[in-house]
């Protein structure tokens, strides 16, 4: 089918969608109660919830970018730093020492990961690789919770909670700490791929694997660190997500959601994965409050996904992405 | 020795195209059918029949269905579950509505309105593929799932949103007790699984692997991507729908959308991963394997003399199928079809050296 042609198909398609949508507004008034107070507190508490959705697919992007391997085991991994934090702050009742102790349990996981997993896959299809993260994620999984045991553990690491107000509007502070991190992170980690050595390391890899073999990069340092630096961002994820709703397996979860963030946003772009994760968390919250009524609720769950399928016929490589879709 | 092929010559290409081209392994085959039809209900108890044989039969089913679409077409499917529930919910459907109608004719409609979804949301894989075309499929398993949970003309106004299935009456059998639930199943799943063998064997089966293999060579030698693609979706839905409908009604009973949720697309794609990508045989070994783990890891433990709490083995399970999945894809990327393969050539040979 010609190239004109499928976007007419597109075009027909969502314009559809849109007058479906603005049809059914239009039938039901009385359903759906709308002021701009209103709708600026659910889009900042979407904004802000979608900064969270952020954090879990930065480290999807991050070992996307290095070793071209879409790592489904994101999630598991959020889950499995959240409960080491959390058990080991029982046991040693220290945050300090927890913290160091998980960064330390995150690098042995890159390291196995590494060692077991990758290195015999090396060259192997992208979809046989990701397979293999899918395994990855079950055997984390089990494996934490076998581990660090299954309940659901409040996780407090004094980051305030309090709602305020601005002009009316309704916010969290903690959305806010939450906001503040992922900012931080990525500007840490703009810092750590610009200027350090080992991140223009990881950007020759992340460019060609052979090119920077050649000139002496090893290979199995950089996934090493890759890795390393993905399970940290999982750690920052978990921390996050668990001071919200506690460490559950829910957690593990959010990998699904941040599929259509990565879609949005393209898989090899930081900024990309930081402002996908803020559409979607907005998308969702919106749709939910504002249109949801209309079907009954609970479009939460798949909105996500249908905004990813719709972006996908008019762009593949999403927002910042780069083009490396290849048309069939 | 005995599994020998010399002296059996292909006179014709009938011969030559045979499915069993070695004459023991036809035997093999009717004496395992034979098992199957008559000994099986015959000797086996309830439990088994129930709680094993017949989800046993219904997962290898679903995953023939992903098979198709996955090993043989190359087309990455979350959504298995999704096309299960809508085959489920569409033959429960028809039969509230028209109860008269047969069941066999209800899951025939039951999976062609499963092969249209699938068809639908197979549409942009014209356009996307691998991780992509994933997460379309993730979007069709939880719209699916969600139109279910939210719309109650699907379930018949049932407030709790729980069908039950309706007793199946057909030539005047009443299918009540469990080995006639299994030899209905076993039925439907040696037919269907026959046509799934000559569909892969024939020009639609070759053009779906040339479609994986490579898509660009696939159509400059005049495959329709578009045409094969959707076919691959639509076939691959109506065996997935059709199971779905089984397992509502002949194991389950009682069906809610939940009971096809992503969990069951994940492990009828394990069975495929371990059973054997791109082959019918594999999918019952994959389905075998995944439906008896557990059982055995339970027996494993009560033998061992350990009292393992159920949490224990669903986290063993979770890190047993894990380690499982990376090992084959390292070990045996072609899962326990290849080992039989490579066993029956062994045998061949046995016991001489060559």
């Amino acid at each position: 089918m010609s190239q004109a042609a499928w976007r007419n198909i597109s075009i027909g398609v969502s314009g559809f969608i849109v007058l479906g949508l603005g049809a059914l507004v239009i039938a039901n008034p009385g359903k759906i109660f709308f002021s701009w107070t209103f709708f600026f507190e659910v889009l900042i508490g979407g904004l802000l919830a979608g900064t969270l959705y952020s954090l879990v697919a930065l480290g999807f992007v991050l070992i996307f970018k290095a070793s071209g391997v879409f790592n489904f085991a994101q999630g598991a991994m959020t889950l499995f730093a959240a409960l080491s934090l959390v058990r080991l702050i029982e046991i040693t009742n220290s945050i300090l020492l927890s913290m160091a102790l998980t960064v330390v349990i995150m690098m042995a996981l890159a390291y196995v990961i590494e060692r077991l997993v990758l290195r015999p896959l090396v060259n192997q299809d992208v979809i046989i690789m990701f397979m293999a993260t899918i395994g990855m994620t079950f055997l984390i999984d089990g494996f934490g919770q076998l581990v660090w045991g299954s309940d659901v553990y409040p996780l407090n690491l004094g980051i305030p909670q309090d709602p305020f107000e601005v002009q009316g509007v309704l916010l969290n502070q903690f959305d806010l700490v939450a906001g503040a991190v992922a900012a931080l992170l990525v500007a840490v980690l703009a810092v750590f791929f610009q200027k350090t050595r080992i991140g223009r390391a990881l950007r020759a890899v992340a460019d060609d694997n052979q090119a920077a073999l050649s000139v002496g990069i090893p290979l199995r340092h950089i996934w090493f660190i890759v890795w390393t630096v993905s399970g940290l961002v999982a750690l920052v994820a978990g921390i996050m997500w668990g001071t919200k709703s506690g460490v559950q397996f829910s957690l593990a979860l959010i990998a699904l959601k941040a599929l259509p963030v990565l879609i949005l946003g393209g898989l090899t772009s930081i900024p990309g994965a930081i402002i996908g994760g803020l559409i979607v968390g907005a998308g969702e919250k919106l749709a939910e409050v504002f249109i949801g009524p209309l079907f009954g609720g609970a479009i939460e769950n798949w909105f996500a996904y249908v905004l990813a399928l719709l972006f996908l016929l008019f762009r593949p490589q999403g927002l910042f992405g780069e083009k490396i879709i290849e048309r069939v | 020795m005995l599994y020998r092929d010399s002296g059996q010559f292909k006179s014709t290409y009938e011969d030559d195209r045979a499915i069993f081209p070695i004459a023991q392994d036809r035997y093999a085959m009717l004496a395992l059918l034979a098992v199957a039809f008559v000994a099986v209900p015959i000797l086996g108890n309830d439990y088994w029949l129930r709680s094993i044989f017949t989800p046993f039969l219904i997962y290898s089913l679903a995953a023939i269905g992903l098979n198709i679409l996955t090993g043989y077409a190359g087309q990455v499917s979350l959504g298995a579950g999704g096309f299960m529930a809508v085959g489920a919910f569409s033959v429960y459907n028809l039969l509230v509505r028209v109860p008269e109608i047969n069941f066999i004719l209800a899951l025939v409609f039951g999976g062609l309105v499963a092969a249209a979804v699938g068809a639908l949301f197979g549409i942009p894989s014209l356009r996307i593929k691998g991780l992509y075309l994933m997460v379309a499929t993730l979007a069709a398993q939880f719209f699916i799932e969600w139109s279910f949970t939210k719309f109650p003309w699907f379930t018949n106004y049932a407030p709790s949103g729980v069908i039950s299935a309706t007793p199946i009456d057909m030539f005047g059998w009443k299918v009540e007790e469990s080995w006639e639930r299994y030899v209905l199943a076993l039925a439907v799943v040696t037919a269907m699984a026959l046509v799934a063998k000559n569909l892969v064997r024939g020009s639609i089966g070759r053009s779906w692997m040339a479609i994986r293999d490579m898509d660009v060579a696939a159509e400059i030698i005049g495959i329709q991507p578009m045409q094969t693609k959707l076919l691959a979706f639509a076939v691959s839905s109506f065996y997935c729908g059709v199971a779905g409908a089984l397992w509502a009604y002949l194991y389950l009973g009682t069906v809610e959308p939940v009971a096809f949720g992503i969990n069951t697309s994940f492990q009828i794609l394990f069975m495929i991963i371990i059973g054997g990508l791109g082959s019918i045989l594999g999918s019952f070994l994959g389905a075998g394997f995944i439906i008896l783990l557990p059982i055995f890891i339970n027996i494993a433990g009560t033998g061992l003399g350990l009292n393992l709490s159920t949490a224990f083995i669903s986290h063993m399970e979770f890190i047993i199928f894990g380690s499982l999945i990376i090992l084959f894809l390292i070990v045996e990327p072609h899962g326990l079809a290849r080992l039989w393969q490579i066993a029956k050539e062994k045998l061949r040979l046995w016991p001489f050296p060559y």
